[in-house]
């Protein structure tokens, strides 16, 4: 009788606990909608997502989000380029190539970059990337897109190789020994082969890259120069929609169009991570079909 | 054997050893294989059976405790010294245990081999993709669907669309590694009639751990026993007069 009263306690706390996550999203997508949505009573949705210019504290104010939106998919954009073919090659190497203490290292290397702090990666990318970039290609500033995407690609870097590399493994052995039984050299075996057959998991490990990559706020606030104007060329100073709810939320008067605004923001960055996160579950799950 | 006709040897191993690490999985062993003939290979789990076939196209070259010595030469060139893995494994195709169609359609799976060499002519390979099938006894069956996946058939079939698929390379020695182990008798019927028929233009080696199975096929048989080969004859005198006794309690299933 103890016992089973015991075992009932236990599943309903594993149970309770499990719904507890669910519960948080649903009431923080919640807090959201209610703070953000406000902001329309006011502002028209069109001026919102269609405006050019963020000018929260001019009279009279304007909350066009576009510049931010765009900033955040420039840089965004700019890191996967750069992380993804890097990411990939890594991890065919580790999984195909490397052996013994190599392999090794680079896993644990890999999973080091991963556990440095943004706000160390942000203040190298301040310090050291920004002055290389402003020399080189002789800017006014190095505070650009690209040293923002710089940075994240090294942040995205470890999400996408680490799950790549689990795509790979993944794929039959005998697939590999197949290849090269056909008289495929190594690197037709792995291009033709094993990319090809991994290919949902890769797509699932660069949606989650993105995913981490445009919800990174203190690297971005340090290095992008957080200029709220659409952007032109990489070579010039953007605004993410991150960095400008951090930046701005210490100072918005709570309850004002502003402070709701950045609360509209949160609802469109929430949105776009959920897609990349959907898509990314959807690509998964294909895999193991 | 006396009475044979000599026949040109296609694959030669001379004194071949192979070591896994500090395992030894073959103890210099030195066999002709004719052109043109079945060889079967038998022997218990560990004999090296296996071993020695992957070491016939250089597929344990991945393997990095993989060591030789000695030599296997096809055709007198030296597999491990003259020729590079690539060129050996298009010249010695190998079947495997599980069939194992690569993800893509039939007619890709038949073509993906051609094409790594370097084959674009169109006519030449729609005509490769209906002999191999032909010649797998797969071609009634699939001609109708050749560009639905090749995951679709049958346990049976797809060990067929994997001959054909090696044929389709065109190469000078098939090795079959226990291709009928995963597969139902009917199944096993067909794929060993397709083995005796490629006879007529390849030189075929079987490893089976089925010794009916040898002697159903084969022209020959060798017998590995840990590593070392004990016996090598024809496969009526090594089913019905075997020279060593460890052979005879082989075949008569007192072990292995």
């Amino acid at each position: 009788m103890w016992q089973r009263w015991r075992e009932r306690f236990i599943e309903k706390t594993i149970a309770a606990s499990g719904m507890f996550s669910i519960i948080v999203v649903i009431l923080i997508f919640l807090f959201l909608l209610k703070e953000g949505l406000a902001l329309f009573r006011t502002v028209p949705m069109t001026d919102f997502l269609g405006g050019d210019r963020w000018y929260p504290i001019s009279e009279p104010p304007r909350f066009g989000v576009l510049p931010l939106i765009l900033g955040s998919c420039v840089v965004t954009l700019g890191a996967i380029v750069l992380a993804v073919p890097v990411s990939i090659a890594s991890a065919l190497f580790i999984s195909e190539i490397a052996a013994g203490w190599a392999k090794d290292a680079l896993k644990t290397g890999i999973e080091l970059l991963a556990a440095i702090p943004s706000v160390v990666l942000g203040f190298l990318g301040m310090a050291v990337l920004a002055p290389w970039i402003k020399y080189l290609f002789q800017l006014p500033t190095g505070l650009t897109a690209l040293t923002g995407s710089i940075i994240l690609a090294l942040m995205a870097m470890p999400t996408i190789v680490s799950i790549t590399e689990d795509a790979l493994a993944a794929v039959p052995r005998g697939y590999r020994e197949a290849a090269l039984a056909l008289g495929a050299t190594r690197w037709q075996m792995m291009s033709r082969v094993l990319l090809p057959a991994a290919r949902p998991g890769i797509l699932a490990a660069v949606m989650l890259g993105i995913g981490r990559v445009i919800g990174e706020t203190m690297a971005v606030m340090m290095v992008t120069g957080n200029a709220a104007v659409i952007p032109r060329s990489v070579l010039q100073p953007v605004r993410t929609m991150t960095a400008t709810i951090a930046a701005e939320m210490g100072e918005a008067v709570r309850g004002s169009d502003h402070y709701f605004a950045l609360f509209a923001i949160g609802i469109v960055l929430f949105a776009i991570s959920f897609l990349l996160n959907a898509a990314a579950d959807l690509f998964l799950h294909q895999e193991r079909h | 054997m006396v009475s044979e006709a000599p026949a040109a040897v296609t694959m030669a191993a001379q004194q071949w050893s192979v070591w896994y690490g500090t395992v030894q999985a073959l103890k210099s062993v030195t066999l002709d294989i004719r052109s043109r003939e079945i060889l079967g290979v038998i022997g218990p789990a560990n004999s090296g059976k296996t071993s020695f076939l992957r070491s016939l196209n250089r597929m344990n070259d991945m393997n990095p405790a993989f060591r030789y010595e000695g030599k296997i030469a096809l055709d007198r060139q030296d597999i491990y010294r003259e020729l590079d893995g690539q060129t050996v494994r298009r010249r010695v195709g190998i079947v495997f245990a599980l069939p194992l169609p690569l993800p893509m359609s039939i007619r890709e799976n038949i073509l993906y081999g051609p094409r790594l060499r370097g084959e674009r002519n169109r006519a030449r390979l729609e005509e490769l993709v209906e002999r191999s099938l032909k010649a797998a006894s797969l071609w009634e069956e699939v001609r109708d669907r050749l560009d639905s996946s090749a995951m679709k058939l049958s346990g049976g079939q797809q060990q067929r669309l994997c001959i054909a698929r090696t044929l389709a390379m065109e190469p000078d020695v098939v090795l079959f590694d226990e291709p009928c182990s995963g597969l139902d008798p009917i199944s096993t019927a067909k794929v060993e009639e397709t083995m005796v028929q490629l006879k007529a233009h390849y030189t075929l080696v079987l490893v089976t751990n089925n010794t009916k199975q040898a002697a159903r096929v084969s022209d020959r048989v060798a017998f590995f026993l840990m590593g070392e080969l004990i016996e090598l004859g024809s496969t009526e005198v090594m089913f019905t007069a075997p020279r060593d006794r460890r052979t005879n309690d082989y075949i008569t299933g007192r072990f292995g």
